[in-house]
Formats: C-alpha cells, structure tokens, sequence
C-alpha cells in the first residue's frame, strides 16, 4: 500500500542543539505508526515540523506521494493532517460544539453561530467512527477520556484523513485506553492513518503496525510489532539495557508513621475534592494510591504538605498531629515531599542548581549562620548530591530550569531525599520522565523503603503504583474505593475501582 | 595534582560564566541608553535644533566643561585659591546631589520587584519620609548632631516604612492588589502633605513650608555653598550595597527572591508567604523614605508642596534599567542624576527644551523593557537571559 505521509531526512537544529538529524519516517496508508522515544528524543520536534509550527532546515515532507510545503496549522489542515495534543487545546467553559467549530465556525443569516449544523454534523461523525458525545455538553462536565473524543472529533469535524496523538493514553484509566484502542481501530477501517507518539512500550505493541525508535535526535531504527518485545523497544529507546521490573525485597513494614483519618479536604476552588479519607502509611512499606486524575489525590497532598487547609479529620505523623500545621511544620517534623507539578512547586527555575539544593533547608546550620549564607557548604552541598544522585548538569551554577526533566527531577530526589525523613510522599514521581530516570527514581524510592522510611506514592500509571507499592489504595470521587494487597491486586481490578465500580460487588450482581 | 588543577579549572570557568553573564546583563541596558540617545538626537534635529551642540550642552551641564575644570586646577595650584576649582565642579557634584534620592527610590522599587511586587508608592513614602525627618529635623532642638541627625534619618525611614507596609499588609492579609494600593496611598501622601503644611507643620503664614531643619540634623556637605553635595549620596551607596547583601547573602533575601521568582515552590519549601510580602514592602517603603529624608536633610533642609519632583514615578524605570539589581539601580540612578541635572543647562545654553531629556528616559524604558528592539537592532543573537520576574497578573 501506498505511503501517505513520508518524511526524508528531516533536520532541525536549534542553537546548541540538534533536535532532528537526518530523520526518515514512513505512514502507510490506514495503518498506524508508532513513533517511540524518551522525552527529549525529538518526537514532538519532528511532529510540530510536520503540523507546520517549525520549518525544518532540511529534508522533504511527501503527502500522498507529492512535495509539500507546510508553513502554518492552516497548511496541515489543508493536507489533512490533524493534530489531538497530549494537553488538550479545549475551552472548558465551552460546549463541544463551540470548541469543536472554534476556528471554522459555521454562520448563518451572515452574523450567527450555526449551532445546529455543526451538532448535527458532530452526530454523523460520532456514529461514524463510534465517538460517542453530547455535543451540547460543557467540556468543563466531561470526564477526560470524553474530552479526548472531542479532540479527535475537532480534528474529524476539519476533515482530516492524516491524525497525529500526541501521549493520547497518558491522562487515560485502562479502561479508557481500550475505549480509544477500540476508536483507533474504526478509524483505521474507515481509512484514516495515524501516527501514535507515546513512551508506553506494552501499547505500542498492542497496537501499531510499524514501530519507529528515535533517540537524542536520530532515528534508532523500525521494528515490526510482532518482533518487538517490551525489552528490546526500550533498549533501542534508551541505548542500553534498562530493568523494566523494579527489583525489590518483600517489605518488611513496621508500626505506622502516618495515620489519617476521616480527612475532608476542598481544593483551591472550594469545592470538596477529598470526602473522608482513612488510611495509614507503616515504616518499611510503599502504600500506592492509583487513581484517574482529578479524583482527590492532589488535595490529599497538598493536605498532607500544608499546602492546602483541612476541613475536617485528623494527620498523625508519629504521635504529631499534623492537620493544618504550616508546610514548615510539617517538613521540620521529616515529611519529604516530591510534588507532582515539579516545576510549580518543587523547584525555582531560574534559581541555580545549588540554590534549590537547600530550598528546604537555606535557613538551618551549616548552611546560615544566623541570617547570613555560607555559600561554602551550600556549593559543597551541591556538588555532592549531583555526583551521588548522577545529576547531569555542566556544573551547580546553571539554572535549574536549564536542565531535562529527569535531570530536574533527580534535583529534587537529591533535595529530599538528603534530609532525615520519616515519610516520602512522592506525587506522581517519574511523570514524564524517560526510562532511564524512571528506573532510577524507583530505585531510589525503594532503597528508601528499605531503609525503614514510609512511602506514598501517588499516581496516574497503573505500571508504576504495581510496580512500587506493597499495599494500593484505589481513590475515586475524593474517596478510598479499597485497599488492596499489591500481590493479590490485578490491573483489571484495579482499572475497575478506579471507575467506581467495586469488582466483587459486580460479579456478585452478575 | 589533578584534583588541584580540576578545581582550578572550574574556578577558572567560573569567573569565565561570572564574566559573560555581566556582559551580557549590561548589554541591552547599555545599548538602550547608547540608542535612546541616538533617537533623542533625532528628535532634537526634526525640531530644528542642533543635537551635537545640545549634548555638548548636556555634557558641559551634567559632568562639568573640561575647560572651567583645568582653569580652576591653575588658579588652585598657582595662587592657592580653591574657590574657582570648587566652582568648577558645581555640575559633576550636583548630579550626584540629583542621583541621590533616585538611588533610594530605585532600590525601593527593585526590591519589591525582586519579590514580585510593583511597588508603585515610592513617590508617596518619598512624601512621608520627608515629612517625618523633617519634623524630627525641626522640631527637637539642641540634641548633638550624633544623635540627631540619625534621629531624623530614622524617622524617614519608619514612616516611610508605615506607608509601604499598609499596601502590604492589605495585600497579604485580603489579596487587595498593591499597584491599586499603593497608587492610592500615594494620593494620601500627597493630600496628607498638603494639609499638614498648611497646618501643623507650617512655618508661616506665607508659604506652605516646613520651618527648616535645625544644623544637628542636616547631612553634612562636602564643600562651601553653592555645592549641595553631602554625605546622603555616600548613605544611598551604603544602602545600596546593604540591599545587595540583604537580598543575595541572608536567608531573608533568599526567601524574598524565591517568594518573587517562583511563590508556590517558596511556599512548598515552608516561607511564609504574607510575612515575606508585609517585610519586602516595609523595606521598600523604608528606603524611599529614606530617600525622602535625604533629600529634605541634605539638600533642601525643609520641605514644601511639590517636593518630589517625580522621584518615586522615575524609580520605576531606574529599577528597570538597573534589572531590579541593586548596582544596577546605581547606575541607572546616577544615569537619571546627570541627564536631569545636564538637562538645565542644556535648556539655557541650546535653548532645547528640558522635555526632550524626558523623551530620551522615555526611549530608554521602552528599550529595555522590549529588549527584542536592541537585539534586533543590533543583531544580537537571543540568549536566554535570567528574567526578573516583575510582577505577576491581577488574579493572583
């Protein structure tokens, strides 16, 4: 069959960077390409080429077997090419159908919005390809998997044959996921082609046609999915063998650290988010809380960090009780934190690395004498943890904003984890990151584990809270559905409780 | 061996980064004035004037005329007589006089940006401080110069201090924004002023002024009348180092910094955000008053209506040229000093209207503050400079 879409020897290069190097990339005509890569590896480069956002120095982009010039969204539009971002360009406060004519809005009488034409023409293409919506629906009131639907209905909706999804399964429950596999693959039927960016090495194999590896600008190579093992994708992604399965020793837990109890939160825009939360966390064990985003987990956070009031219940922290106390209060007391927006609160981007070394600690010995800093331990301080916590950086005084993901990300492990501490909560830890540093940061956390310390882990990925925790706690609708023992817990339960739905409860029903 | 020469090398790369990020923070600043210039010049040449001879002027104004200056040197040397030496450096000195309140109102904006805070109350706290040192000034009678002119330093200093941390404390305490705040004060100032030299503080029934200072709170001056230069332009260099060390040697301005670059990791890391905000304020007001105090101290000795001619507006700008650095601020300062006490003589002897020195600050701030125009200008490369944050939007 026919290429759709080819790209030869795509070069980009930024200053001090070479993002694309000489890339090659084919997209037969109805099938999917799965483009796979660490953060970094220059798939959204290649993608923002193709979509017209970046003109690349070299190279020639074919559609349908034709030299195309793209200079702009409206180009790609024009081919075909449509575009789902991994950060969904909707306007909450918008129904569907206003986000979904946004741009090419339908008139009628010369002045007004032409609602009715456009959720009609929303209806033919939701039973066409199975995107089940409500197209007066305010995108604010959908659930995150319904306004994916509506990202690729916009792209639909602008005719597009050519769709790119950017991490389309990152904000997903799997249960989510299959409802969008189950889309792709109508989609596929009725023609269209895709290309499917994601880090997520079981999807792709479940899913593409073609697999294309690019590492740190080139393109590594393609691999057929029937020849491609988990294993074998991430040792092309990465450039060496990299443990999938994090290596741990059955946990040996303690008495409890952290006791919460009947924990009522609201969240920054006062709505309750967190309804009575119980559940406690023991010295020498990884309690994981799973859970869609947006159910709680944030606020339970930010609850247990001082960083958002309490409304009601109880935080022990060894005998303390900790509801309402300052964030001071509560990291003086040994809590460390690894927040899930790093860069909002976990670091000061335009503060060099040495700084946010001790963001937590300037004020303490040896780094103040009364109020005055001693850059001396403060740089030694530094120096150290980048070289025990493998932080690539030229030096300590580059800002930390100048550095990758994973690289900020091991700032802040580096941070917290050189404090005493009696419990971690880490918040999504490794969002984003590459494989190397997922593995990496999980190793660290379960050293921390063994070393007696008790360890939240808050996450989106299921993969990570099974591969972390010893005991899962499911949060849905700002409550606990269950807490399960990780051994016994399967991603099918789990995906289950996740939506509200109590596995038992159904089978007994059924 | 190695472990010696590694570390030499990195202290060598260091001072190498030191280097290369002082160029580059001072080149879009220098450039901006070098074109602001420039433009002004045309400006000056459209309107039928001749810009080489007013900049001469300008020059001849702000720093002295080389040729007065050797002349007085020769008199000086061969009879002994230093009057026409010291008269000579009437315009140098006196730019200095001019930058003087502009250092302590720029770093009294600076360090509000530095938290984030747009403090536009400088010309208010100016007000107050003044008004306080004056009265210490005047009113207390026959303390020694020891304890009295420090006395009245302070009292500027704390009422100005008053002033900003009203705006600041609003700000912490209810989230009322500190631009709506502070420009409102500064209304309060200006009012409160009015009155109180029509009323309890005026001398006499003439004229709305305060008496003058007595001589124990006056800042001492360096030379004979006419020269108005004093020991408050030395203060302001000492505050402006103390602001520096402040801000990049304590834990205090450590916080501040982080409170302004990133608030929501400064309150992660357990600072108190609304302590930060009501001490960076206070500060801020605390050193425009000052300003106002040196100012009523050493130059004028007494203050009436119109006393600040701007000097808390023109701050805003000074700590933007001076990239909110409390350096940077002095040079900006004395910057503003010598073009606005140039500017006089340019009048006089070009016959070019004051104005156009305003035009050319006014072209300066639009440069830096769109320091894409310089780098386009000038074809300078984009290198991804550190940003002060200077404020942040309404909502939060």
């Amino acid at each position: 069959m026919a290429n759709v879409l080819e790209l030869q020897g795509i070069t980009k290069r930024f200053p001090g960077v070479l993002a694309n190097d000489k890339i090659d990339i084919a997209l037969r005509e109805g099938k999917i390409l799965a483009l796979l890569g660490e953060n970094g590896a220059g798939k959204s480069t290649l993608m923002n080429i193709l979509y017209g956002l970046y003109k690349p120095d070299e190279g020639k982009i074919f559609v349908r077997g034709k030299e195309v010039e793209i200079n702009g969204p409206n180009d790609a539009i024009e081919l075909g090419i449509g575009m789902v971002h991994q950060h969904f360009m909707l306007i909450p406060v918008m129904t569907v159908v206003e986000n979904v004519m946004l741009g090419v809005e339908s008139i009628k009488n010369g002045l007004f919005l032409d609602r009715e034409k456009v959720a009609k023409r929303i209806h033919e293409i939701s039973e066409q390809y199975g995107l089940e919506v409500d197209p007066h629906a305010y995108i604010q009131d959908l659930p995150v998997g319904i306004q994916q639907r509506v990202e690729i209905i916009k792209v639909l909706y602008r005719s597009a044959d050519i769709l790119i999804l950017d991490e389309p399964t990152a904000v997903l429950t799997p249960q989510e996921v299959e409802g969008l596999f189950k889309i792709i693959n109508t989609l596929i039927k009725a023609g269209k082609s895709i290309i499917f960016i994601t880090h997520k090495l079981k999807e792709v194999i479940a899913i593409a046609d073609d697999i294309s590896v690019l590492r740190l600008g080139r393109m590594v190579g393609s691999i057929e999915p029937s020849n491609a093992t988990p294993q074998k994708l991430a040792t092309m992604m990465v450039g060496r063998d990299v443990s999938l399965v994090v290596q741990k020793k059955v946990a040996e837990p303690k008495e409890a650290v952290l006791k919460v109890e009947n924990l009522f939160v609201r969240d920054e825009r006062q709505n309750m988010t967190v309804r009575g939360v119980s559940f406690e966390v023991r010295k020498g064990e990884v309690l994981g809380v799973a859970g869609v985003q947006g159910n709680g987990q944030t606020e339970l956070v930010y609850a247990l960090t001082g960083l958002l009031p309490v409304d009601g219940g109880t935080i022990e922290l060894e005998g303390k009780m900790l509801h309402n106390a300052t964030p001071r209060q509560i990291l003086e007391s040994g809590v460390a934190h690894i927040p899930e927006d790093r860069q909002r609160h976990g670091l000061i981007l335009n503060f060099p690395i040495h700084d946010n070394m001790v963001l937590c600690t300037y004020y303490k010995e040896p780094f103040a004498h009364g109020v005055s800093l001693q850059e001396k331990p403060i740089f030694s301080n530094a120096e150290e943890l980048i070289k025990q916590y493998d932080v690539r950086t030229p030096n300590i005084y580059v800002n930390v904003g100048t550095l990758s993901g994973g690289n900020q990300q091991k700032v802040i492990v580096a941070r917290e984890f050189s404090r005493p501490i009696d419990l971690l909560i880490a918040s999504q830890p490794t969002r984003g990151l590459d494989v190397g540093s997922i593995e990496y940061i999980h190793l660290q956390i379960i050293k921390k584990r063994d070393e007696g310390t008790g360890v939240l882990v808050v996450s989106s990925e299921l993969d990570e809270i099974l591969a972390l925790s010893d005991r899962i706690a499911v949060m849905y609708k700002g409550q606990i559905m269950d807490v399960l023992d990780a051994k016994q817990a399967t991603k099918e339960d789990l995906g289950l409780l996740m939506a509200g739905i109590h596995p038992e409860k159904t089978s007994k029903k059924k | 061996m190695s472990e010696k020469a590694s570390k030499e090398k990195k202290e060598q790369t260091e001072k190498q980064k030191e280097q290369s990020s002082l160029r580059q923070a001072l080149l879009v600043p220098v450039l901006a004035v070098l074109s602001g210039l420039i433009l002004g010049g045309v400006v000056m040449a459209l309107s039928g004037s001749n810009p080489f001879q007013a900049y001469a002027a300008l020059f001849a104004g702000s720093f002295g005329s080389p040729s007065v200056i050797i002349a007085g040197m020769q008199t000086y040397f061969a009879t002994g007589d230093n009057n026409a030496l010291v008269r000579s450096l009437y315009p140098f000195t006196e730019s200095l006089v001019t930058a003087t309140p502009y250092i302590f109102t720029g770093l009294a904006v600076a360090i509000g940006f530095r938290a984030g805070l747009f403090n536009i109350g400088a010309e208010g706290q100016v007000f107050i401080g003044a008004l306080c040192s004056a009265f210490i000034g005047y009113s207390i009678k026959g303390l020694p110069m020891i304890i009295h002119l420090p006395l009245a330093l302070l009292a500027g200093a704390a009422g100005g201090a008053f002033w900003g941390m009203i705006p600041g404390y609003l700000k912490a305490r209810f989230g009322a924004h500190e631009v709506v705040n502070t420009i409102m004060m500064n209304w309060i100032a200006f009012r409160l002023s009015d009155w109180l030299l029509k009323g309890p503080m005026q001398a006499s029934n003439f004229r709305p002024v305060t008496p003058n200072v007595q001589a124990s709170a006056e800042l001492p001056r360096f030379f004979e009348d006419p020269l108005r230069f004093n020991l408050g332009f030395f203060l302001a260099l000492l505050f402006a180092y103390l602001v520096y060390w402040f801000l990049f040697k304590t834990t205090l301005g450590f916080e501040i910094r982080s409170v302004g670059a990133n608030p929501d990791a400064a309150k992660y890391a357990g600072m108190s955000i609304v302590k930060n905000i009501v001490l960076v304020m206070s500060l801020a007001g605390a050193l425009a008053g000052l300003g106002g105090g040196a100012q009523v101290l050493g130059v004028d000795h007494w203050v009436g209506q119109g006393f600040s001619s701007g000097y808390g507006f023109d701050a805003i700008a000074i700590a933007l040229l001076g990239k909110s650095h409390p350096f940077g601020v002095v040079l900006a300062a004395l910057l503003f000093g010598f073009l606005r006490s140039g500017a006089t003589n340019m009048q006089s002897m070009a016959g070019i209207p004051v104005d156009i020195i305003s035009i050319i600050q006014g072209l300066v701030i639009v440069f830096v503050a769109a320091p894409a125009i310089i780098r386009w200008l000038y074809r300078i490369k984009s290198i991804k400079v550190e940003e002060t944050v200077l404020t942040r939007g309404w909502g939060k």
